[in-house]
């Protein structure tokens, strides 16, 4: 429990000082301010309140932003400390090197919810000041909100596992930038061309849903968009979202953070300092 | 191999034991049988080239990479175990701190890991120096400032072990003489100190034993007093002759002669005395004259070569 709370406190004060973080949070909630104004235009056409349009914005921005925030805080955590010598001077304490890495996820998540927390802050207050009847959209928001810490948290996790295969923080770096190209980008891409190739069969019917919810990032949109009628209608995938229920998307957005933190302790117990 | 002149007693009683411990990695044996002990209150140098197995044998002590075969003790307990990490503090070599990190929110960690209140931290980096800067990031420190930052967290609930790698590199004479000052203080209060350094100069008088590590096998533990007499290296005595006197004082004491007035001898411990008898007895013709002990450098030499023949 001492580590837990240790590295909770000094994990989040580095945080709170690392640029990468505050320039992410600055990108988020300058993206958040562009996407709530230039969403101001359709509403009365859609019949959504102006709240619930920028929460479909946002969920489009949030796959992006959050993983890769969440891997830029973690991708040092292992790999850093082992290259700075900490790691053996840390392991040479009385804790276990679960409650080390337990104190590092919490303080990270919480950095990443605090981010956040200004981000979509800063798209509330701006659609409350165009349309007074975004109140309605409070709830979605809500929804991204805590959706959006528990794909970070998945993401962290991920990050922990990549530190921890490498020796050095420059190797754990490139690892996570794969693989937030590998999960964001080409793995949509790659079901993208599946699908095209197979043209409606077995693929199409049984494993697509599955390969889609199994990737976090995947499941976050889905769940987001299929759970808000307003936002479905308004990003336009509510086919796709439709398809799959709610629920699984969810219970994926849930296992993720508790997976990826078991298999990065997993490989951390692994490593030799 | 020497031992130590020092009375026996229940070696299970010593704060550290090792015994034939042997770590191999890939057929390198990076450790070949060793074997000494660390009492309460012993303060012990470990020396060794770079790559003579110093850093793998405390990385055993604190069970970050266990030895093949061979006993480790601490406090009478597993290397590693919960109960020999509660009593033991370590200083890693070339340990660096985060920088974002400010000296005081590091003790802080550091004191937390050990279930310690986090207010001693301005305590502890006030023994060590660096009370004024402790609101400072410790990017902003310099090197030694940080071997201090790593020597306050090593101090941190008085262990009963203390295992510090290189501890003095970076501090300057000022620095490392009040470290070794903080060492004698926990070594009077019964901790038993490792500590490990690549020049013998550096632990000369400030240590009780001397362990001499060559490519993994210990060569010499004995006291600094029992190490120079059993490398029985010659003294050299240098006379200084009145000017026109050197050859006549050569000759004297079958001596070779440096320049005009410098004369040169060698000879063993034991006849240091009776040369010495012989020079004074040279009356007016000797001016002066330096008696030079074989330097810690070449007594540590003798050693490591010794055991690479």
């Amino acid at each position: 429990m001492n580590g837990v709370i240790g590295y909770a406190d000094a994990e989040f004060r580095i945080a709170l000082r690392n640029r990468w973080i505050l320039i992410l949070t600055v990108t988020m909630a300058l993206f958040a301010l562009v996407l709530t104004l230039a969403g101001s235009g359709p509403t009365g056409t859609l019949g959504a309140d102006q709240l619930s349009v920028t929460v479909a914005s946002l969920t489009g921005l949030a796959v992006y932003l959050v993983p890769l925030m969440a891997l830029l805080v973690s991708f040092d955590a292992v790999a850093g400390e082992v290259e700075r010598g900490t790691l053996a001077l840390t392991l040479a304490y009385p804790v276990s090197r679960w409650s080390v890495l337990l104190g590092k996820f919490m303080a990270h998540v919480g950095i990443l919810a605090l981010a956040l927390l200004v981000g979509y802050g800063v798209a509330a207050v701006t659609a409350f000041a165009l349309d007074e009847g975004a109140g309605r959209g409070l709830v979605a928001l809500g929804r991204l909100y805590w959706s959006s810490v528990l794909l970070g948290a998945g993401f962290v996790g991920l990050g922990y596992l990549a530190s921890g295969l490498s020796r050095r923080p420059a190797t754990a770096a490139g690892l996570v930038i794969g693989l937030w190209l590998v999960a964001i980008v080409l793995y949509d891409l790659g079901l993208l061309a599946a699908i095209v190739a197979d043209d409606g069969g077995t693929f199409t019917e049984r494993l697509f849903p599955w390969l889609l919810i199994g990737n976090p990032a995947d499941a976050f949109r889905l769940f987001n968009l299929a759970a808000s009628e307003a936002t479905a209608a308004a990003s336009g995938v509510a086919g796709a979202a439709n398809a799959i229920m709610p629920a699984q998307a969810l219970a994926s957005i849930l296992v993720w953070p508790l997976f990826a933190f078991g298999l990065a302790a997993w490989r951390f117990r692994r490593v030799v300092p | 191999m020497l031992r130590a002149g020092r009375a026996r007693k229940d070696p299970e009683m010593d704060n550290l034991v090792l015994e034939n411990v042997c770590k191999n990695f890939g057929g390198f044996a990076a450790l070949r049988n060793v074997s000494f002990t660390v009492g309460a209150g012993q303060k012990v140098a470990l020396l060794g080239h770079n790559g003579a197995g110093k850093t793998t044998l405390m990385k055993a002590i604190l069970g970050l990479q266990p030895a093949d075969s061979g006993r480790i003790a601490v406090m009478g307990a597993a290397p590693g175990s919960l109960r020999a990490r509660r009593q033991v503090a370590c200083l890693p070599e070339n340990v660096a701190f985060h920088s974002a990190l400010t000296g005081r929110e590091q003790i802080r960690l550091y004191l937390r890991l050990r279930g310690q209140p986090v207010k001693l931290a301005d305590e502890l980096l006030e023994r060590v120096g660096l009370g004024p800067a402790a609101n400072r990031r410790i990017g902003t420190y310099s090197k030694g400032m940080r071997q201090k930052v790593g020597l306050a967290q090593a101090l941190i609930g008085s262990p009963r072990l203390m295992i510090l790698d290189e501890p003095t590199s970076g501090l300057d004479p000022v620095s490392r003489r009040e470290f070794y000052a903080i060492l004698d203080e926990l070594a009077g209060q019964g901790t038993a100190i490792l500590l490990s350094s690549h020049a013998l100069t550096e632990v000369e008088a400030r240590t009780d034993r001397i362990v001499i590590l060559s490519r993994g096998q210990v060569v010499a533990d004995d006291t600094l007093a029992g190490l120079r007499a059993a490398a029985g290296l010659p003294t050299r005595i240098q006379v200084a002759a009145r000017p026109g006197a050197a050859d006549e004082v050569a000759r004297a004491l079958q001596a070779g002669r440096r320049n005009g007035v410098m004369v040169d001898l060698t000879c063993s411990p034991e006849d240091k005395l009776e040369r010495l008898r012989e020079i004074t007895a040279l009356g007016a013709k000797v001016r002066d004259l330096d008696v030079v002990p074989p330097s810690l450098d070449d007594i540590y030499e003798h050693f490591s070569r010794r055991a690479e023949e």
